[in-house]
């Protein structure tokens, strides 16, 4: 289903390790494209190497072969035009809920006071309002992590990436998350690249769900999620939902791997 | 527990300890030029004080003290850094350090008198010198200490390394630099009345090897008292310097005390 506008384009990625036993083969012939405004998330058990897919597109990692182009330009290193939001929320301490916003801005010269009712503007959209002085130790982990994404977009990124954001948060707080990101992301329309291990994470929240299975981490499926938004809680018990989840895990459970 | 009930038991347990020291030193008629009762104490640190002595020379050595700690600190943090930033660096310098390390810096005192004279750079440099490592070795492990997934985040936002090292190395190592300096506080006294032991010409430490030549031990338990109190002093001043800089830090608190309990070399 690839778009005209494609943002994000990856062709024949390999990633291989050198280790002390010999060369670990992580990631082989990955392709893919993610258009412009799309949700695309991926999925697959832990191991493998979505991880390491993620740090190549955030050009944290070089790959070993293999095209990986962002907006037709190619990732060789960290970029100005990629927002990163990890597992856990990675805020410093010592910065208030709306400096921690601003670290992008800071870190790129885009200027505060031109960014600071950006700033504001964004962590009202994700509920934080009055919350901008606060000290990240102050907030609960969710809350954290609505700072943490609205740090990822402030800089007005080509695309977001997203790292299992919400894997270390309790089952409830994540539904609610859920819910969250599927509302700023209908204001926003950025474009995300989403990882999980959470099947019925990956099918509510995507356009798209791409498939991984591990050793070596390969995408063996490309799944159209084509339920209209906004989606609510509810749809995970109908029955369509449930269809697309079963596709999804019979690669796993083939294999014999739990996710 | 009650707070008002606990203080004054303090207050009555210091009374006591006071009482029995002064009974048992008059009732077993100790000389005191070996243990002075507490009174005896008491009235040297009152004339001492009136006379204006205990002053004079307290202010030579709080200014070598904090001279010493300064210069030391500064040092101590310079080449941290450059060791953190570079393996290089830490190659070369790694087994000087060592070896500095594991002598006793007080021994070096002698040759510093020697090559720095009678006056107050003699006490400075070493203080300075048995300052430096506490700070060094928690500058080191502080800079190093900024966890990986804050490094991830700041190459992912294409930051440079000089601002990785002043928006978060920096930051992170500060819980360790502020411990660092608390202990160089405490070293740099020592460092000071140390070398004033071994040849000055003012001073709390040369006026304590006076008192003891002139076996006026209440004069020198005197001065005991005040470096003592010249001690918290120092260490409370870090200490609301390190609440205010680290209002952030979770592991504050725990910090704070054990530091505080750490010993002189």
């Amino acid at each position: 289903m690839a778009r005209s506008a494609d943002v994000i384009h990856v062709k024949g990625l390999r990633k291989e390790y050198g280790t002390a036993r010999g060369t670990v083969l992580a990631l082989d012939g990955i392709d893919f494209t993610v258009g412009e405004g799309e949700f695309v998330a991926i999925v697959g058990p832990s191991g493998c190497g979505k991880s390491t897919l993620l740090k190549i597109l955030a050009g944290l990692l070089p790959a070993t072969r293999g095209e990986v182009n962002l907006r037709s330009v190619p990732i060789t290193g960290p970029r100005r035009d990629i927002g990163v939001v990890f597992q856990s929320p990675v805020l410093f301490p010592w910065r208030t809920v709306l400096d921690n916003v601003l670290l992008p801005v800071d870190v790129q010269r885009l200027g505060r006071e031109d960014n600071r009712s950006r700033a504001l503007g964004l962590l009202a959209l994700v509920g934080l309002s009055g919350f901008e002085h606060r000290y990240p130790w102050e907030l609960s982990g969710g809350m954290q992590q609505r700072v943490a994404i609205t740090r990822g977009l402030i800089h007005n990124p080509a695309m977001l990436l997203m790292d299992e954001p919400f894997g270390a948060l309790d089952a409830m707080t994540r539904e609610s998350l859920n819910l969250e990101l599927q509302r700023i992301w209908l204001e926003c329309r950025e474009t995300v690249v989403f990882i999980t291990h959470s099947i019925a994470e990956a099918v509510f929240l995507a356009d798209r769900v791409l498939i991984m299975t591990a050793r070596p981490g390969q995408i063996v499926e490309e799944v159209a999620v084509a339920i209209p938004r906004p989606r609510s809680l509810d749809l995970l018990a109908a029955p369509e939902f449930g269809g697309i989840v079963r596709r999804i895990r019979a690669h796993f459970s083939s294999k014999g791997i739990e996710a | 527990m009650n707070g008002v009930r606990n203080a004054s038991l303090r207050v009555l347990l210091l009374i006591a300890s006071l009482a029995v020291w002064e009974g048992a030193v008059r009732a077993l008629r100790v000389p005191a030029f070996i243990l002075p009762p507490p009174s005896q104490v008491g009235a040297a640190l009152y004339r001492g004080s009136v006379s204006g002595i205990y002053l004079q020379h307290l202010w030579i050595t709080l200014a070598e003290t904090l001279l010493g700690f300064l210069l030391g600190s500064v040092v101590a943090f310079v080449v941290g850094t450059a060791i953190a930033a570079s393996p290089r660096t830490e190659y070369f310098l790694y087994p000087y350090i060592v070896m500095f390390q594991s002598m006793p810096k007080v021994a070096l005192a002698p040759l510093v008198v020697v090559w720095f004279g009678l006056g107050l750079t003699s006490k400075v440099v070493s203080a300075a010198l048995i300052s430096f490592f506490p700070l060094l070795v928690n500058t080191i492990a502080g800079l190093r200490s900024a966890d990986e997934d804050r490094v991830d985040l700041m190459r992912s936002l294409a930051a440079s390394e000089l601002q990785i090292f002043r928006m978060l190395r920096l930051p992170s190592a500060l819980p360790f630099i502020m411990a660092g300096l608390e202990v160089a506080m405490v070293f740099s006294l020592v460092g000071a009345i140390v070398a004033e032991f071994v040849g000055a010409e003012a001073g709390l430490g040369m006026l304590i090897q006076s008192r003891n030549f002139s076996m006026d031990v209440a004069g020198e338990f005197a001065i005991l008292f005040i470096l003592a109190v010249l001690g918290l002093l120092l260490n409370a001043a870090l200490v609301s310097v390190r609440r205010r800089v680290l209002f952030w830090d979770p592991s504050q608190k725990a910090a704070l005390n054990s530091a505080s309990l750490r010993g002189g070399p």
